[in-house]
């Protein structure tokens, strides 16, 4: 059994205009000790199917899902009581702003004890040498006198890794990381994402990383799935995605990448991403895709080969593609 | 071969003040940066936040004046120029900033926005200074439409083509980019750089390029001076930086970004701890306490930046204390 099974998660926000879809079908699983990747750009809804996960979505939000458990509990039918005592305990999240995140008016080690006292039944002198035990196994200096810090008094390198202390406080099975570096200098990026692999390796649990970097993906993740305006768009093992992407998103996405670029100028992906009432009909990525037909333009595609598409490519090459001049 | 703009010990202090009790203290944002560049091409300024790069764009655009050193642009000398010549000066300087909703007036229409710096600094007709506009606008790829709306009708790509035009309105011959492309996604990010490489091409321009990111600065640089604590350390042309790095901080700056590839596994440095404050920098050599190679002289003495290898690098283990060793 998987450790969390998604089937076909939809989120919608009611808006002013309507209902404002920001998820769309998505079904994922992890395992324990496995390392996933949901990459996407911003709007694609890696942030917001987690947060549904989580169950810490606004109530403008209408979560719908064929099926999501969590150990074989079915998180859509769970209680705000019973849910309280597994968020935080067993699933827990580390949030993009590690400054925004903690609450300035307490100290570090106030705010790491509370889940503890929350969840874990130990006595106060237990959870302050838990708590001290933390933070030096997310390596930050003389762990006894930050415990009395406040966030303030923190960089944010210092933050995040509170914020990772927090998260593991109480053994998650499974961990959920949201840009867990993106507000971060390179140095202290590479240093949080080898303590986080480092953390998942020894305690064997599930972490799902949600990022926008390629490079972090490829540096970290074991599975990764590429979301697009709301969809899964592709799911593959990262080298093989690196090596033979199967949707023409992910393939253009890699190769607008400076990394991979030949010459001067970017293979760019043209257009933008599809807002709430610019939805196109057929496949979502129809409008900036090179290889759209009209069949792309009208009909919802299949998933073939683990990509949402019509033509998946296979080592560059569209699969019954009609050829170019259709494309057009 | 013209040079643009030219800098000497480039340096800029802030005095600080640290409560009643403490005296005021002196922060060394900028502490001697020297460069030029020409038409037509890009330094790239490559650094951790805190190391000196925005400052060092306050004054190259005019913002705030050197506190030593000297800065030549376009021919005259900026220190102690005139009111009259610095405002004519101003005018030959453009910036973009990095976050482009906050830079853009949201009650002020496109057109408008564009037309301001013309209004402000020339004696244009309202007919000329609209076509100017329009003209711009076609130029960095926006279409006619767009001049009557406003900023937040835009997407976060646009918004920076926007910022972009508004900058060239004054056909400016250097064109400061402060972190342009790190607010947006990567396939965004390929129409931006796309359109600054188009634009440098067609106007002949010279770009100071500043960033976190170095594969972003590998793609558009020529030049590349990386700074840490408001120092360079290293300086020289985009071939010798990143494919014979010779300062230890640049190598680790290179090992720390993530590569978008996951067959290729390379040691990577990792460096400990965090970046000093700038207002308590350590002795001698400010990188020294997370430097991998420090040895003895590095906490006395501060090495200077000597050429090595074709490029400039500032470190004693490359350029040796002693003028009597192999010193360059």
């Amino acid at each position: 059994m998987s450790l969390l099974e998604i089937e076909n998660l939809t989120v919608e926000f009611k808006t002013g205009s309507g209902y404002f879809r920001a998820v769309d079908g998505v079904s994922m699983s992890v395992d324990k000790g496995e390392v996933l990747a949901i990459v996407g750009e911003s709007g694609s809804g890696k942030s917001v199917s987690m947060l549904a996960v989580m169950g810490l979505l606004p109530w403008t939000a209408k979560v719908t899902a064929d099926r999501m458990r969590f150990e074989g509990i079915d998180l859509l039918k769970l209680g705000a009581n019973e849910r309280r005592k597994i968020i935080g305990k067993d699933i827990a999240m580390i949030f993009q702003e590690p400054m925004s995140s903690l609450n300035p008016c307490f100290t570090v080690g106030f705010q790491l004890m509370e889940a503890l006292k929350e969840h874990l039944d130990m006595g106060k002198a237990e959870r302050k040498a838990r708590a001290v035990e933390l933070l030096r196994l997310v390596g930050i200096p003389s762990p006894e006198q930050r415990l009395s810090a406040f966030p303030h008094q923190l960089s944010g390198g210092m933050s995040q890794r509170v914020m990772i202390a927090m998260a593991i406080s109480c053994n998650p099975k499974l961990l959920i990381a949201d840009e867990p570096t993106t507000a971060l200098d390179v140095t202290i990026q590479a240093q949080i994402l080898d303590l986080l692999v480092k953390l998942q390796k020894e305690t064997g649990m599930g972490l799902v990383l949600i990022t926008h970097s390629m490079g972090v993906v490829a540096e970290t993740a074991e599975r990764v799935s590429v979301q697009y305006a709301g969809q899964k768009v592709e799911e593959q093992a990262v080298k093989n995605l690196f090596r033979d992407p199967h949707h023409p998103y992910t393939a253009a996405l890699l190769s607008a990448l400076p990394e991979r670029a030949k010459g001067r100028k970017l293979p760019s992906i043209p257009g933008v991403v599809p807002g709430q009432f610019d939805r196109p009909k057929g496949c979502l990525f129809s409008p900036r895709c090179q290889l759209a037909t009209e069949l792309c333009r009208t009909t919802k595609p299949p998933r073939i080969d683990g990509a949402l598409c019509h033509y998946p490519l296979h080592d560059g090459v569209p699969k019954n593609h009609p050829g170019k001049e259709k494309a057009a | 071969m013209s040079i643009v703009v030219t800098a000497r010990d480039l340096a800029r202090y802030y005095t600080v003040s640290r409560g009643a009790f403490s005296g005021h203290a002196t922060l060394k944002a900028l502490d001697g940066a020297s460069f030029s560049i020409e038409r037509g091409k890009t330094l790239a300024v490559v650094g951790e936040s805190g190391c000196g790069k925005s400052t060092l764009a306050r004054l190259i655009t005019m913002i705030e004046t050197p506190t030593a050193g000297s800065l030549n642009i376009a021919g005259q000398e900026i220190v102690g120029a005139s009111p009259a010549a610095l405002r004519a000066l101003r005018s030959r300087v453009q910036i973009v900033f990095q976050n482009p909703y906050g830079s853009l007036n949201p009650r002020q229409k496109i057109g408008h926005a564009l037309e301001e710096p013309l209004l402000v600094n020339t004696t244009m007709s309202a007919k000329e200074r609209s076509e100017k506009a329009r003209a711009m606008m076609a130029s960095v790829g926006l279409r006619p439409e767009h001049y009557d709306r406003y900023p937040h009708m835009f997407s976060g790509g646009q918004r920076q083509r926007i910022a972009i035009a508004r900058a060239l309105m004054l056909d400016p011959e250097l064109l400061v980019l402060d972190e342009p492309v790190s607010a947006l996604d990567v396939s965004i990010q390929a129409q931006v750089l796309n359109l600054l490489a188009d634009l440098q091409e067609r106007l002949n321009l010279a770009y100071l390029f500043i960033s976190h990111d170095l594969s972003v600065v590998r793609h558009i640089a020529d030049d590349v001076m990386v700074m840490y604590l408001g120092r360079a350390v290293e300086q020289g042309t985009r071939a010798q930086i990143f494919d014979n790095p010779q300062h230890p901080y640049t190598k680790a700056l290179l090992s720390a970004t993530p590569q978008p590839d996951p067959e290729r596994k390379r040691e990577r440095i990792v460096l400990t701890g965090e970046l000093p404050s700038p207002l308590k920098p350590p002795s001698g050599c400010t990188f020294h306490p997370r430097c991998p190679w420090a040895f003895e002289p590095c906490p006395r003495i501060n090495p200077a930046l000597l050429a090595h290898d074709g490029s400039l690098v500032a470190c004693h283990a490359v350029n040796p204390p002693e003028p009597s060793m192999k010193a360059a």
